[in-house]
């Protein structure tokens, strides 16, 4: 039961990714995003972490719904219009940090033979990951919400120094960081 | 994997399915209705079968009808896929949410207890959240599908409208949690069903214990349902929403989703804030009054007025929700954005920060 479940969830995921990048309007390639998203909490909830599924959906619902509106708003694109790629460095690119992920994943699957088993114990309850991020790993933690605070000002701050730029002309950042 | 569990959440799911929607149905009714007393009015009367009327009643009905057999008109220049997925991503979503609402206390079912929600899961509140975060899609989608720049313009607003206002309704909310110090909804209700400073009288209700979250929680709620007076989404009248490509049943299926979130809504803050399906004095043998003395009842009658009591509490909080839906105009969008990050959102994180203040001082 489980096993049929994990094997229709995964290849969900799996297609659902590889629609991503195959598909040439951004804005189906968002929603088949949302979508392997989806499929990865279903996986954790077989895993018998729902909190971890919950704060998955909930995070990324919202994150690529941005991603999404980034679209909409500053691409401007239309329906048959789409991404090209067609330079031969792009294509380079995209192939080495490809093969990157592709080594970084399969040295984590290694070894791995059958689909991992659920956690009898309770690790991925709230309390043990509310536990674990303030414990064990609270430096971690901290330095992530500092990078994501920084984030934040840094665009408070370049809005900021846009507006009064705009009033008159000229200007310019002048020696303002 | 028994049968009895699987014939149990079977009929769950069934039930309460069948249920929401008759509600969700009625509700149509009920708001045209108190609309009409409230302007002094009438109200739809006129829907009858064999000359019964019974104030409007089959009035539901009617619409239903002439929501189904509507012409289903997809304009040539829309994305069709986007425009046929977005009222689906609408509704879906919402109808997922119920699944770890409970709708009354667990039944005593063949000597089996039987918990009155479907999927028994521990983060229930988290999950409803997950897929209120996803409601959202719909609506932007139907705006970028419908290929029309009022409709996308909608969808705009829609999404920085709930998205902004996703976060007051999650920090509303996190003060109750870490007073509860659980996320799951039945526990909620039974903390609630103790009493304040040892004694018998006050319940310890949440809406008692938080006030200022309860006042925090409803407008953010309202403005996730985009409803009077957070609908700039919508705003039918004027400025023209995201579902203004649509037609027949898919419109209808944006409605009805905007009719059972507002339901949701209600069932959230009667389990969160109003005690459930408590009753107070009300134990498991009957009421045993504050005061002395008490007034015994078999268990099938405790258990009815416990239903009875959540079903009052819900059918409260809708009145209000329309109470304030024809008592208000519109807010204005820019007074949509200060109001959410402005006043609710630093409102918000002081209650967070006064609840655990006095948490620790309590020493709890």
């Amino acid at each position: 039961m489980e096993l049929i479940l994990f094997l229709i969830i995964g290849l969900t995921v799996i297609g659902a990714g590889m629609m991503v990048i195959l598909t040439k309007n951004p804005v189906t390639s968002a929603l088949y995003l949302t979508l392997a998203f989806f499929g990865l909490a279903a996986l954790y909830v077989l895993l018998g972490a729902p909190f971890i599924a919950a704060l998955q959906v909930m995070v990324y619902a919202g994150a690529i719904m941005v991603l999404f509106l980034f679209i909409v708003m500053l691409l401007n694109l239309r329906d048959k219009q789409t991404w090209e790629l067609t330079t031969g460095m792009r294509r380079a690119l995209g192939l080495v940090v490809a093969a990157g992920i592709l080594l970084v994943a399969l040295a984590a699957m290694k070894g791995l033979v059958s689909p991992p088993a659920p956690l009898d114990t309770d690790m991925g309850s709230p309390a043990a990951v509310g536990l674990a991020l303030y414990r064990r790993f609270l430096l971690p933690f901290e330095v992530a919400s500092v990078l994501l605070l920084i984030a934040i000002i840094g665009v408070v701050a370049m809005l900021k120094q846009k507006s009064p730029e705009q009033a008159p002309e000229g200007g310019g950042t002048d020696g303002r960081t | 994997m028994d049968w009895f569990f699987i014939i149990a959440v079977v009929a769950k799911i069934i039930a309460i399915i069948a249920v929401v929607m008759g509600i969700a149905t009625l509700l149509t009714w009920v708001e045209r209705k108190q609309s009409a007393i409230m302007q002094d009015r009438l109200g739809a009367n006129r829907a009858d079968i064999l000359g019964l009327r019974i104030i409007g009643l089959f009035q539901p009905i009617a619409d239903a009808i002439k929501m189904l057999t509507k012409e289903d008109y997809i304009p040539p220049f829309v994305n069709k896929t986007l425009h046929t997925l977005a009222p689906v991503l609408a509704f879906v979503p919402v109808l997922a949410m119920l699944a770890a609402i409970p709708f009354g206390p667990s039944l005593n079912i063949a000597g089996r207890e039987v918990s009155m929600q479907i999927a028994d899961i521990n983060v229930g509140l988290l999950y409803i959240f997950a897929f209120g975060g996803l409601a959202v899609y719909g609506a932007v989608l139907a705006g970028w599908g419908s290929n029309n720049k009022y409709a996308l313009l909608g969808g705009v607003r829609a999404s920085a409208q709930m998205l902004s206002y996703e976060v007051c309704l999650g920090l509303s909310l996190v003060g109750m949690i870490m007073i509860y110090g659980t996320l799951d909804l039945q526990a909620m209700v039974a903390y609630q069903s103790g009493y304040w400073f040892d004694g018998k009288w006050i319940p310890k209700w949440g809406l008692f214990m938080q006030p200022l979250a309860a006042l925090l929680f409803l407008p953010a709620a309202i403005a996730e349902n985009k409803r009077i007076p957070f609908d700039v989404p919508e705003a039918e009248s004027e400025i023209i929403g995201f579902f203004t490509e649509y037609s027949g049943m898919r419109a209808g299926l944006f409605m009805f989703a905007e009719f059972i979130e507002m339901l949701i809504i209600a069932m959230l803050f009667s389990l969160i804030f109003l005690g459930g399906w408590h009753i107070p004095y009300l134990g498991f043998d009957g009421f045993n009054w504050p005061w002395g003395g008490s007034w015994l009842l078999p268990v099938w009658a405790v258990k009815m007025l416990q239903f009875g009591a959540l079903f009052f509490k819900i059918s409260v909080m809708i009145f209000f929700f329309e109470l304030v839906r024809w008592t208000l105009p519109r807010f204005r969008y820019d007074q949509v954005m200060r109001l959410g990050w402005v006043y609710l959102l630093p409102l918000a994180i002081l209650n967070v920060a006064i609840t655990g203040v006095v948490m620790v001082a309590v020493g709890k």
